[in-house]
């Protein structure tokens, strides 16, 4: 298609299988009895609990407290007992401290009217300390504290807000469902966030896979006299990464190393942007999120509204379980996502997407020996050289990976995707990336 | 509760559709038609020669295999043996004596690709390297041709590849034929009459001038080695491989473009009163293992560079020599030697050729 904007370099093409669940709308889920929510579900140091078993606790009450700069809050997603402090697996293969509640009681605001406040007189700072206090996570994937995000470092001023609507990730569909069925409430929060950050313009991309939603966000700009740029994208992976996106709406590129601040860019998730809107005007903490449960070997794919700390298993079985074996359940989307073995792990705050995929989607066959194609570096959308990073990492020169950029990986996952050997060419960017600042910290 | 049957993996979880193995199995199977017709032309002693060196390259390929406590069978599936055996088979003259492809597929399988490590370790294009190996062993039989059954003529005039023929006669040629395809016609390299017609077909109702012959040598009906002489079932199978994107555009478009650009600009001027830009580019197109050369074998993942843009200077690289070889040296024909030259470059043109990263300025040295 002529005139869609998207990255220059790189990226690939997978089957987006959307339509597996794009159709359906955001629907409550069953609330679990027992939930489990893990002390660490945003990027930076783990929050400290501060229940004890034994503890009553309320819907949406804190339980967890941030624990330095880049932390973030996390709150009882039920009313109940406190039954233990328990280490548990993270999908990424970390350990948690976790808090299981048991619920009972009454709840503090589901089935009840909520009462919108007025924001506009609050300050940038006490807009900032509301999202904070609500433990706003970037519920892209990234998971990255909301506060921290829109607390602009002195002298630097944004000249773009950008919100992040492309949802590039095949299968997922929760932010397309919200930009459909929140449309009002996305554009109320793109206010919120406009009148911290004060950018000169403001842009949402979205990819052309979804233009009823580029259609909804752009009625509801109008009717809430917002200028907001609704910027079609073209559907290439992983257009929704965060320096792609930014390529794509400003032309501009995010320096090696740097924050798209230094570009004078923030870049937040719709769905991140509709939390920071019930924070804000609602007063509920990031106790619920979208989630998309799909993949060949879901019964009935379904966008679910799911508290943190329900356990997947309940959620695949609201979606009809599964239809066949899947070979794979996967939390987060298809091309960043981690697969789990225990379908009691718990949602956390980044879970976008649970799949439970078949063995002729994942496509498995045997690994071989690099045979040099180049399909990688053609798809890597940084211009690095995946197969060159590997063979660096895996003879242990870490440094001479670094040299060639090994840390502008994002893990998007391109090479992976479309590596004939299928060589864990990303298993082997994690590795490096991970000795690297081990030994900086050691040095 | 945990459930033993998933597969825990690192991400991406979900993979496109090739692999290794198929994009292997995929090159064999595209070069079967071309296969078949050499079979069919030069009689059923040719699938005994495509026969001994599979079996032979699969065969070295398990004894390198055993030797260095690989599993043999995960091996054998990658169907890279199977090629390289295909490949050699598909570069002997056809009336070869089987043990020259064997001991061309034991060097290519053994030297070539796993004293480098196997798979994915050679620099060199081990069926092409095989095919040289033997060449320079045995040069008489690699370069005594059989004429297809189709061209049987009853003089028996010659049975040199057009290409050969050309080279040969040139040196001594005075006449007043100014491009190859009219000098074979002048010195009455034979023909079939399909050829005959569709000229004269396409000469009246197409408004084209042929000479008689390229019919026959697009078709494959001229003596060559034993997989290369059909170029339109070399096109047909590499549909496929572009269609499924196992081979892009970028080797065998540069490689043939600029070799046919050469050949245009120069190759006329090789005969007594001939000009520039006048060179034959069909006739150089259609003859020798250019097709299958640029197609199948300079297209080879592991001996060709990784980017896009060392693909083309591969490919441009290798159309030049090939033009050399072809027009100024003293054999024939020059596609195994200018794909195994350009293959030693790779490494060299892949380190010049790094895609430039996101977000880093290329520094300019300031004035």
């Amino acid at each position: 298609m002529k005139g869609l904007k998207t990255f220059n370099r790189g990226g690939v093409h997978p089957p987006g299988k959307k339509y597996l669940s794009e159709n359906k709308p955001i629907k409550n889920a069953v609330i679990s009895d027992l939930s489990v929510i893990a002390m660490s579900q945003h990027l930076g140091s783990p929050a400290e609990s501060i229940v004890n078993p034994g503890d009553i606790v309320r819907e949406g009450m804190l339980i967890g407290k941030s624990t330095g700069f880049i932390s973030g809050n996390i709150h009882s997603p039920v009313p109940g007992t406190v039954k233990e402090i328990s280490d548990i697996y993270l999908p990424n293969g970390m350990t948690s401290k976790a808090v299981v509640i048991e619920m009972e009681g009454e709840f503090d605001r589901l089935g009840k009217e909520s009462i919108e406040t007025n924001w506009e007189h609050l300050s940038g700072k006490e807009l900032i300390e509301i999202i904070n206090s609500n433990g706003i996570v970037g519920l892209g994937g990234a998971t990255f504290p909301a506060n921290v995000k829109f607390t602009l470092p002195k002298g630097k001023k944004a000249e773009y807000l950008v919100i992040n609507g492309v949802e590039c990730e095949p299968y997922l569909t929760a932010d397309h469902r919200l930009m459909l069925e929140k449309a009002d409430q996305i554009i109320e929060g793109i206010k919120i966030i406009a009148s911290i950050i004060k950018p000169e313009k403001l842009v949402i991309g979205i990819e052309i896979n979804k233009e009823n939603a580029i259609e909804s966000l752009k009625e509801a700009a109008l009717r809430a006299d917002l200028p907001l740029d609704v910027v079609s994208l073209k559907v290439k992976y992983p257009q929704g990464d965060e320096k792609q996106l930014l390529k794509a709406v400003t032309g501009k590129e995010v320096p090696s190393g740097a924050l798209p601040m230094e570009i004078g860019c923030v870049v937040s998730n719709v769905g991140t942007v509709n939390a920071i809107y019930e924070a804000v005007v609602l007063g509920k903490p990031l106790i619920e999120r979208v989630i998309t449960v799909s993949g060949g070997a879901i019964k009935n794919p379904q966008n679910l509204k799911a508290r943190i700390g329900t356990p997947i298993r309940s959620l695949i079985e609201e979606c009809g379980g599964f239809t066949e074996e899947p070979v794979k359940v996967v939390v987060g989307g298809p091309m960043m996502g981690f697969t789990i073995y225990d379908l009691d792990t718990p949602v956390t705050k980044g879970t976008s997407g649970i799949l439970a995929l078949t063995s002729r989607e994942v496509r498995g066959a045997a690994q071989t020996a690099c045979i040099s194609c180049g399909r990688c570096i053609a798809a890597c959308p940084m211009g690095l050289n995946p197969t060159t990073l590997f063979k660096y990492i895996d003879h242990t020169e870490y440094d001479s990976a670094e040299n060639i950029g090994l840390m502008d990986c994002k893990e998007c996952g391109s090479c992976g995707y479309v590596c004939l050997a299928r060589i864990p060419l990303i298993q082997g960017m994690r590795l490096g990336k991970r000795m690297l600042r081990t030994k900086k910290v050691k040095a | 509760m945990s459930n033993n049957n998933l597969i825990i993996e690192s991400s991406p979880q979900i993979k496109q559709f090739d692999s290794t193995r198929s994009v292997m199995w995929a090159v064999s199977l595209c070069l079967l038609p071309a296969g078949v017709w050499g079979v069919w032309i030069f009689g059923l002693r040719v699938l005994g020669v495509l026969i001994a060196s599979i079996i032979s390259a699969v065969v070295a390929e398990a004894a390198m295999a055993y030797l260095l406590k690989k599993n043999i069978l995960n091996i054998l599936k990658d169907g890279s043996a199977f090629l390289t055996g295909l490949l050699i088979g598909f570069n002997m003259p056809p009336s070869i004596p089987y043990y020259i492809p064997i001991v061309a597929s034991v060097f290519a399988i053994m030297v070539v690709k796993w004293t480098f490590g196997g798979l994915g370790g050679n620099f060199m294009n081990p069926a092409l390297a095989g095919r040289v190996f033997v060449f320079f062993s045995w040069t008489g039989p690699m370069t005594k041709w059989t004429m297809p059954k189709t061209l049987e003529t009853v003089d028996a005039i010659t049975n040199a590849t057009p290409l050969g023929y050309l080279k040969s006669g040139l040196l001594e040629y005075t006449g007043s034929a100014d491009s190859a395809a009219r000098y074979l016609v002048e010195t009455g390299y034979p023909h079939t009459n399909i050829d005959t017609g569709i000229t004269a077909w396409l000469n009246t109702h197409m408004g084209f001038s042929l000479s008689d012959g390229y019919i026959d040598m697009f078709l494959g009906n001229i003596p060559g080695s034993l997989g290369e002489v059909s170029v339109v079932l070399l096109l047909l199978g590499s549909i496929y491989l572009f269609v499924r994107k196992i081979i892009t555009w970028e080797i065998p478009v540069s490689y043939i473009a600029s070799f046919g650009l050469l050949i245009w600009i120069f190759a006329g001027t090789r005969y007594s009163g001939g000009t520039y830009f006048t060179g034959d580019v069909l006739f150089h197109l259609f003859t020798g293992g250019l097709v299958l050369g640029a197609l199948y074998m300079a297209t080879d993942m592991v001996t060709s560079p990784t980017t896009r843009l060392g693909m083309i200077i591969f490919g441009v690289g290798a159309g030049v020599l090939t033009f050399l070889i072809r027009i100024y040296g003293s054999f024939p024909e020059g596609v195994s030697l200018a794909i195994i030259l350009m293959n030693i470059f790779v490494p060299m043109i892949d380190q010049y050729t790094q895609p430039k990263r996101f977000g880093v300025q290329v520094k300019k040295e300031v004035k």
